[in-house]
């Protein structure tokens, strides 16, 4: 066999290989849609179709149930809330780990993972008794601060193993050229980081957006779509169990799909 | 001042954590070894007689052992696919990164969609003519099926979070030492452990400590497919705090939970080491 | 740092209320019922709508419920005003509860109202509805039920053959019964197939009848779906047909008849040598002793005794009146075929209730743990069953000891906690 066609053969079995993962992702989002999207009837119906009827009717009932919209708008700023402040808190962090040595580093790291090593469930008692006692209780805020606990671990690891990457001599380079740290961080280093941040955010988002039984203890007027949705849905009928899931998958897709760029930004400088 | 810089970056993600998780968790951690206001360690032995015990214990490192290294192989594999690719990369990485919009509890929905007897797969099972009838896949007799279902809804489930941050961290090697690698003749495998892999080490350090400690965590996919047949850590520690509602035995199992994460991360950090001089 | 932390929170504060609004005060319905959508959604509107002010109805799950509880309970104040929940939710929160007996509940009968006392000389909660469980058969499997049996009637031996028929006919295993997570298998023990043969559940609970009563059980899983372990609610598996007979609470078999009202029939509980034992289920209301306003959760506990409110609370539910009252005609179907079914059962020659456990605090999950391990043991694992009742009992009489605990119907009353023979 003569290189080239070794080669060809080589980039056929790579192209296979992709398609087979898509399809390996995608097909379960697919079948949750195909049941969705079907009529009650066929969703508890046997041999299944692969193909949805477009029966809107499970999925109708949860966009016009009242609560949807509020609780959907408090998922949303929980979020986000807890975006910034994980990013906020954990990046400043991730840069002191990957830049400097000191006393104390690995134990820093190690508490900061602890913190995703302890059932959530367990903690929510008592951080629940402190939140009556000082009226975090059922705010946005309140819930957002304990999604940050769960986010920041990976806002902490992500950014500091990007920071590791980022070149010392970018920054003493932008140093010698007369920028200070903050400068030198915000010009140089900020910009190589954004990939990593981006991650963090996604990370951040999809944990809080997920997150259900703190959101279920923590939140009872301003109860989020996950508390308000997913508590109700291992007991609803099968046709509303699926219509429900997709539709707290759909707003997650969407957020990824909108900052998916930036998990590639800067990536030519990075690899000039 | 440059002495005191790395405390201060450190200061509000410790602070932080010490208000919301620290404070919290000395709590629970004191329920684990007081019972009826003395401290005993009554709760541990109950934990560790009861019979479900060691099952539990054993199905969560079993199911870690062989989850996540296919999750590190497939991860890999992914984003070395994106890093390669010229066009639709993005499009490609968004939607190898879709299944983590997807929470525990809807992919275990989804799973169980495909794998109950009136299911997907029976569905394509009878309708490619293999079985006449729809066969059972997750009866109690055959746990190892039940296994294999929570296996691949895991690796489908969770690989996206290792997924994004080794794409992010391969993002950041420089182009130069694949080129150089070129250069000497070597093959895209040698490539790959010779320049790819020790370049990525902290990148690989960061997603497989989080994942682990997650695998150790995992909950509603197993309930969902398993029921009460494949019992994990998890599950028991849910099961006496609100059923049995004996907070000092869950607060044993959170605890051995954590000795395990704990002991795993160290050992992580150990065979990954990042010397600091490594760096790019 | 300490005029710090109070300029905090009185600056939170300011945010929260801020946030929240104008002050409504809406008393807060914290419930473990009514959790599919559908039923919390008729909860507000058809059930609480018409109380003067308006109500909170939030249901959770029972994880969430107990933690948020217990979390206001041990701050010391408080947002819920009225917790709902099944006997067994509410009675690990006795020592919480507000005295009831000023509300005036003479409607419900008596029997009931000392469920309500957990053990205690007040009026711990207020029944707040009832229900039970039932058997359910696809209409196809009638054709196979034993030659002479009345659906009405049956026995367990007669059940068996019926789900062997079933099963030999249709080349699979069709019996149904909620052994998963979620499933309600526990009452089954303790509630109809224990009394059925031993006429008690926990003085007999290692008895020779005990021994019967399981191996007519081991006979009867041999024809049940294996994948009874993951099942929660039957009506699922009714209405995929994955199983065509089966065994569950009314308010989780509802939705098959409401879906499809002609292809299901309802009907008792077997019989067994000592009678047709049954359990009824009761949910409860009770007011925490943190509750914010307690005037108010009392008009709210009193409202929900209301005949109107009842029968809104059965057509949202499921679950039954717990006071007497004519049920209008226009109700769902699973109220319309479940109703003669338990009509049927409780009022057969041989019927013998077996009520709720009683007077064990918060040892009711542990008391439920007793009989899921003895099923666990004997049918998933295939253990001798002697051995495996011999020991579940000394657990079941150190928890009684430890719960003190005496008997409730149908074993015979006892002085200081409950014998284990």
């Amino acid at each position: 066999m003569s290189a080239p066609s070794v080669r060809r053969a080589g980039n056929r079995v790579f192209v296979a290989g992709v398609a087979l993962l898509i399809l390996w992702v995608l097909l379960p989002i697919w079948l949750l849609f195909v049941n969705a999207l079907s009529a009650p009837a066929e969703v508890t119906g046997f041999p299944k179709r692969f193909i949805p009827s477009f029966d809107l009717a499970s999925l109708s009932f949860f966009f016009g149930f009242s609560g949807v919209i509020d609780a959907l708008w408090n998922s949303v700023r929980v979020a986000a809330v807890t975006m910034v402040l994980s990013i906020g808190v954990g990046a400043p962090a991730g840069y002191a780990l990957s830049r400097f040595d000191f006393p104390g580093k690995e134990l820093f790291r190690f508490l900061v993972v602890m913190t995703r090593a302890f059932p959530l469930p367990l903690l929510a008692l008592p951080l629940a008794v402190m939140f009556i006692r000082t009226g975090l209780d059922d705010t946005i805020l309140g819930l957002a601060l304990v999604h940050t606990t769960l986010a920041l671990p990976f806002a902490v690891l992500i950014t500091y193993s990007l920071f590791s990457g980022i070149p010392l001599e970018l920054e003493e380079a932008a140093w010698t050229l007369g920028c200070n740290r903050v400068q030198a961080f915000i010009k140089v280093i900020l910009p190589l980081a954004a990939p990593g941040i981006a991650a963090s955010a996604v990370f951040a988002f999809v944990i809080s957006w997920n997150e259900v039984f703190a959101a279920a203890v923590l939140t009872v007027e301003n109860r989020t779509l996950t508390a308000f949705l997913l508590q109700s849905l291992d007991v609803s009928p099968l046709p509303l169990k699926f219509a429900g899931g997709a539709a707290l998958v759909l707003p997650a897709l969407f957020f990824i799909f909108a900052v998916r760029k930036y998990l590639f930004a800067m990536w030519g400088i990075a690899n000039r | 001042m440059p002495r005191l810089l790395p405390y201060l970056l450190l200061l509000p993600a410790t602070a932080f954590l010490c208000l919301f998780f620290l404070f919290p968790f000395v709590q629970v951690a004191h329920d684990s070894v007081m019972r009826n206001g003395v401290y005993t360690l009554e709760n541990f032995s109950r934990m560790a007689g009861h019979w479900k015990f060691s099952t539990a214990f054993w199905n969560t490192m079993l199911l870690t052992a062989v989850v996540v290294p296919i999750q590190l192989a497939m991860a890999l594999t992914m984003a070395s696919i994106v890093t390669k690719l010229q066009r639709g990369r993005s499009t490609i990485l968004y939607i190898f990164a879709i299944p983590l919009g997807i929470s525990d509890l809807a992919a275990g929905l989804i799973w169980l969609s495909v794998f109950e007897q009136s299911g997907f797969l029976n569905s394509l099972l009878v309708g490619l003519g293999v079985v006449d009838q729809p066969i059972l896949l997750l009866g109690y007799q055959n746990t190892w099926i039940i296994f294999i279902a929570i296996v691949l809804a895991e690796v489908w489930r969770a690989t996206a979070i290792m997924m994004v941050i080794l794409v992010a961290g391969m993002g950041l090697i420089p182009k130069e030492y694949g080129e150089a690698a070129d250069v000497f003749g070597a093959s895209r495998w040698q490539k790959f452990r010779r320049v790819t892999l020790p370049m990525l080490r902290p990148s690989l350090q960061t997603a497989l400590i989080l994942r682990v400690i997650l695998a150790f965590e995992v909950f509603a996919v197993v309930v969902a497919l398993g029921g009460t047949q494949l019992p994990v850590l998890m599950s028991e520690t849910y099961h006496w705090q609100f059923q049995m509602q004996e907070r000092g035995v869950a607060a044993a199992f959170a605890m051995v939970i954590l000795a395990v994460s704990v002991a795993f991360t160290i050992l992580i950090l150990r065979l990954l080491h990042v010397p600091k001089g490594a760096r790019v | 740092m300490k005029t710090l932390t109070k300029w905090r929170m009185t600056a939170m504060a300011a945010t929260v209320s801020a946030l929240a609004g104008p002050v409504v005060a809406e008393p807060l319905f914290w419930s473990t019922q009514a959790k599919p959508i559908e039923e919390s959604q008729k909860m507000r509107d058809d059930v609480l709508a018409s109380f003067p002010g308006g109500v909170d109805y939030q249901p959770s799950d029972e994880g969430p419920w107990l933690t948020r509880m217990q979390a206001e309970l041990q701050a010391g104040s408080g947002t819920i005003a009225v917790l709902g929940g099944l006997h067994g939710d509410l009675s690990s929160l006795g020592a919480d509860l507000v005295d009831l007996s000023g509300i005036d509940a003479a409607a419900v009968g008596p029997a009931m109202m000392e469920l309500g006392a957990l053990g205690t000389d007040e009026q711990k909660y207020i029944p707040w509805m009832q229900a039970t469980y039932l058997m359910v058969a696809n209409r196809k499997a009638l054709e196979f039920l034993p030659e002479g049996a009345d659906i009405n009637a049956l026995s367990y031996d007669q059940l068996i053959d019926w789900a062997r028929a079933t099963a030999e006919a249709t080349g699979g295993p069709k019996f149904g019964f909620p052994a998963g997570p979620q499933g309600l298998k526990h009452r089954f023990f303790q509630g109809f197939l224990l009394p059925a043969y031993t006429g008690s559940t926990v003085t007999e609970f290692r008895s020779d009848a005990a021994v019967t009563a399981w191996e007519t059980f081991r006979d009867l899983w041999q024809y049940t779906n294996p994948a009874a372990t993951n099942y929660g609610f039957m009506q699922e598996q009714l209405v995929t047909e994955e199983v065509w007979i089966a065994f569950d609470h009314v308010a989780r078999i509802a939705d098959a008849f409401n879906q499809r009202p002609d292809d299901f029939v309802a009907f008792p509980a077997p019989a067994g040598p000592k009678g047709r034992a049954f359990m009824p289920v009761v949910a409860g209301i009770a007011v925490p002793r943190t509750a914010p306003d307690m005037e108010q959760s009392m008009a709210l506990v009193a409202h929900m005794m209301k005949p109107e409110t009842q029968i809104a609370t059965l057509r949202a539910t499921n679950f039954f009146p717990v006071i007497a009252t004519e049920l209008p005609d226009d109700m769902p179907a699973s109220v319309k075929a479940s109703g003669p079914a338990i009509a049927a059962m409780t009022g057969a020659p041989d019927a013998l209730p077996a009520l709720l456990p009683m007077g064990l605090g918060d040892k009711g999950g542990q008391f439920n743990q007793v009989y899921n391990d003895t099923f666990e043991r004997i049918i998933l694992a295939g253990q001798d069953i002697p051995t495996v009742l011999d020991e579940q009992a000394e657990v079941l009489r150190a928890l009684m000891v430890e719960a003190n605990a005496p008997c409730w119907a149908p074993d015979a009353a006892s002085d200081g906690p409950c014998p284990v023979n």
